[in-house]
């Protein structure tokens, strides 16, 4: 009767864990404060499709052609013009030193040749150290061109308009028309901040006990390895809830970030996320000799999680390896259901291939933390 | 006590080692029910682990044994219920007031009429309603001792494993605890102390003296002096100092040791240890026979261990 799980155990334990949290200020502070700050860095500061970009004019022509053509790439909003044009010695010297992303060299007779029909050129150099920064202005560009002198050549210049294409090449941008970073970012940091917030706590939590020798008074009591961790997940998983509240109130006050789907099963499907994270955290606690132990191995944990399930970088633009440690983390799946669910509007049945791979990986967790929970002091 | 009573701890050859080191060697311990039993022997000297094995935190490296009736090996969940452990560090929860410290281990042990209970033991620790709420970090050395005490006798554990539950309690605080212990006894409750002080080992029904990992003696305190078969002179007199040094050179007297403003001169032969005393018995000391107490065997017992085992 004693060797059995006891739900009457298992509640003490909650209990008291729900104490020692409220005593304890500083993660208290820890819970909320971690992720106001990472929403505000990551949604305000992280743009990858940076608009306003700094260009330097060499002027070496003037004509309507000219102010046409500048005045359509200021309409793209990614490039902000210097008040003054340059030399193209200024300009080399200015994108050396990083004050420029881009120079814009129309040469001289630029156009003369152009109603000439010997078709000239326009240089854009740009500073590529950065390429995230600069390909979606390079895109706009690239749309410009064909058609962007149209409205001057009227009347006599009529020559000049080009053939219409043979056909249309026609780009459909869903779910995010307009290619806002936030809408990626916002979304996904639900599920960045809690594998953070999580995995860190409970690392803690068993370790603390060692640390602080009330194991030994624990371990003398009848209570069960399955109680003790599960105690110590379930609290958390309020807390979890908090925090998920949080990022998306401020997703939808703050970012007005459309909310597509269903939010109820946005947050029903936090929970195997959640518990997930919880359990690889418990289960680092039944592995570290010491806090500082832990917490060093939640890093090792966060740092694969943040880099390779897509958070940061397209997960298909990963190589195989990659993808296949980032199929493993629970996070890649979660933020497939966030995205999902925010953006798209899926619903259960398309989030489910996303959610079954999160169980497995917290029932494993769990398992290993048990196999690794020791109920001797040995 | 009754020596026939059927025994609360009975086990033997119980080893145990910590990688090359081994900390307790063959031990055998007979604890009989009802008895107050005293755990002695100097810091490092496997009181701690040997008390461990027996409520099931550590597994012994070979040996066996019931606790209450129950394999130490296979049944230590069983045994973890019916025992109440101390530890020698405080090991409750610093950051949870007195009540709610009680209020785990009652749930923990699925304890019926919990807040009766919990009431009662507060009663008994003399804690009032409001001091209840104070915090466990908070209190001082004295009072964590009571607090860890009260909490390992909540569930009524039928034995008591105390590991120094005294060390660094001021003397009231002791004597409170003791007569608290005694009256347990009366109940049929086994209590298990390891201790470092003489007057406490005095106040137990038996004990036995461990050292070195090496169980050394086991007994009533008559008969553990009486197996010690030492012979006692107590001398008082100037510059004790200067004779004891003299004393030690003779192999007849094993040790001398002082004992306040006099010095105990132990031998084992009483006919050799006369004999070389015999050239200082003059009018600067005074000397007297006794019987040999507790502390001379003990001392006697390290010494010889150290040589033995050390």
């Amino acid at each position: 009767m004693t060797l059995n799980f006891s739900f009457q155990r298992l509640w003490a334990v909650i209990i008291k864990e729900f104490i020692q949290m409220k005593r304890d200020h500083i993660t208290l502070a820890m819970i909320i404060i971690i992720p106001l700050m990472q929403l505000l860095l990551f949604g305000y500061a992280i743009n990858s499709n940076p608009k306003n970009l700094p260009t330097a004019l060499i002027k070496g022509d003037q004509s309507s052609f000219t102010r046409t053509l500048i005045q359509s790439m200021k309409n793209t909003e990614y490039f902000k013009f210097l008040d003054q044009p340059v030399t193209e010695k200024e300009a080399n010297y200015l994108m050396s030193i990083g004050k420029i992303q881009f120079a814009v060299n129309i040469p001289p007779g630029f156009s003369r040749k152009l109603i000439r029909h010997e078709i000239p050129d326009i240089l854009i150099t740009t500073d590529a150290t950065d390429p995230v920064a600069a390909s979606n202005a390079i895109t706009a560009v690239n749309a410009l061109s064909s058609r962007l002198f149209n409205r001057d050549f009227q009347g006599s210049l009529s020559y000049l308009v080009p053939d219409p294409q043979a056909f249309n090449l026609r780009l459909h941008i869903k779910y995010n028309p307009e290619l806002i970073t936030q809408y990626n970012i916002v979304p996904g940091l639900m599920g960045v901040i809690l594998t953070m917030t999580m995995i860190i706590i409970t690392a803690l939590a068993i370790t603390r006990e060692y640390e602080r020798g009330t194991m030994e008074s624990l371990l003398a009591t009848p209570v069960r390895p399955l109680e003790v961790m599960l105690g110590k997940v379930i609290p958390y998983i309020i807390v979890g809830y908090i925090q998920a509240t949080l990022i998306i109130a401020a997703a939808y006050f703050l970012f007005h970030i459309p909310i597509e789907g269903s939010l109820m099963l946005l947050f029903f499907l936090a929970l195997p996320f959640i518990a997930a994270n919880l359990s690889i955290g418990v289960t680092f606690s039944t592995i570290a000799k010491n806090q500082l132990q832990a917490t060093q191995m939640s890093f090792f944990f966060f740092l694969p999680s943040i880099l390779l399930s897509g958070f940061m970088f397209p997960f298909y633009g990963m190589p195989k390896w990659a993808q296949d440690i980032g199929n493993i983390l629970p996070l890649t799946y979660f933020l497939r259901i966030t995205r999902g669910i925010i953006l798209k509007g899926t619903d259960f049945i398309h989030t489910w291939p996303n959610v079954w791979p999160i169980i497995i990986f917290m029932v494993f967790a769990l398992m290993l933390g048990l196999k690794r929970y020791r109920q001797t002091l040995d | 006590m009754n020596q026939t009573a059927p025994l609360a701890i009975d086990v033997h050859g119980l080893c145990k080692s910590f990688g090359k080191k081994e900390v307790v060697h063959n031990l055998a311990l007979q604890v009989r029910t009802g008895e107050i039993f005293g755990f002695l022997g100097p810091n490092g000297s496997g009181k701690t682990t040997t008390i461990r094995m027996l409520c099931g935190l550590l597994k012994p490296s070979a040996g066996s044994g019931t606790c209450l009736g129950y394999d130490i090996i296979n049944e230590s969940l069983i045994i973890k219920t019916h025992v109440g452990y101390m530890t020698q560090r405080f090991s409750l929860y610093e950051d949870l007031s007195i009540r709610e410290n009680l209020e785990f281990i009652a749930r923990v042990y699925k304890l019926k009429n919990r807040t009766q209970r919990i009431n009662e033991s507060l009663d008994r620790l003399k804690i009032s309603k409001e001091r209840a709420h104070q915090l466990a970090g908070q209190l001082s050395g004295g009072w964590k001792q009571r607090l860890a005490l009260a909490a390992a006798m909540l569930h009524e554990p039928q034995l008591l494993l105390l590991d120094e539950p005294t060390a660094g309690v001021d003397p009231e605080a002791r004597r409170s605890f003791w007569e608290e212990i005694h009256n347990l006894s009366t109940q049929g409750i086994t209590t298990l102390v390891s201790t470092h002080y003489m007057d406490e080992a005095e106040r137990c029904h038996r004990l036995a003296y461990i050292a070195f990992g090496h169980l050394l003696t086991t007994g009533s305190i008559p008969d553990v002096i009486k197996d010690a078969g030492l012979h006692l002179w107590i001398v008082k007199g100037d510059d004790l100092y200067t004779l004891a040094e003299k004393l030690r050179l003779d192999p007849a007297i094993t040790h001398v040791t002082a004992f306040g403003q006099t010095l105990h001169v132990v031998g084992t032969d009483a006919a050799m240890l006369e004999q070389a005393i015999q050239p200082y018995q003059n009018n600067h000391y005074q000397w007297k026979q006794a019987p040999a107490e507790l502390e001379d065997v003990f001392i006697h017992l390290v010494s010889t261990a150290k040589n033995n085992h050390g």
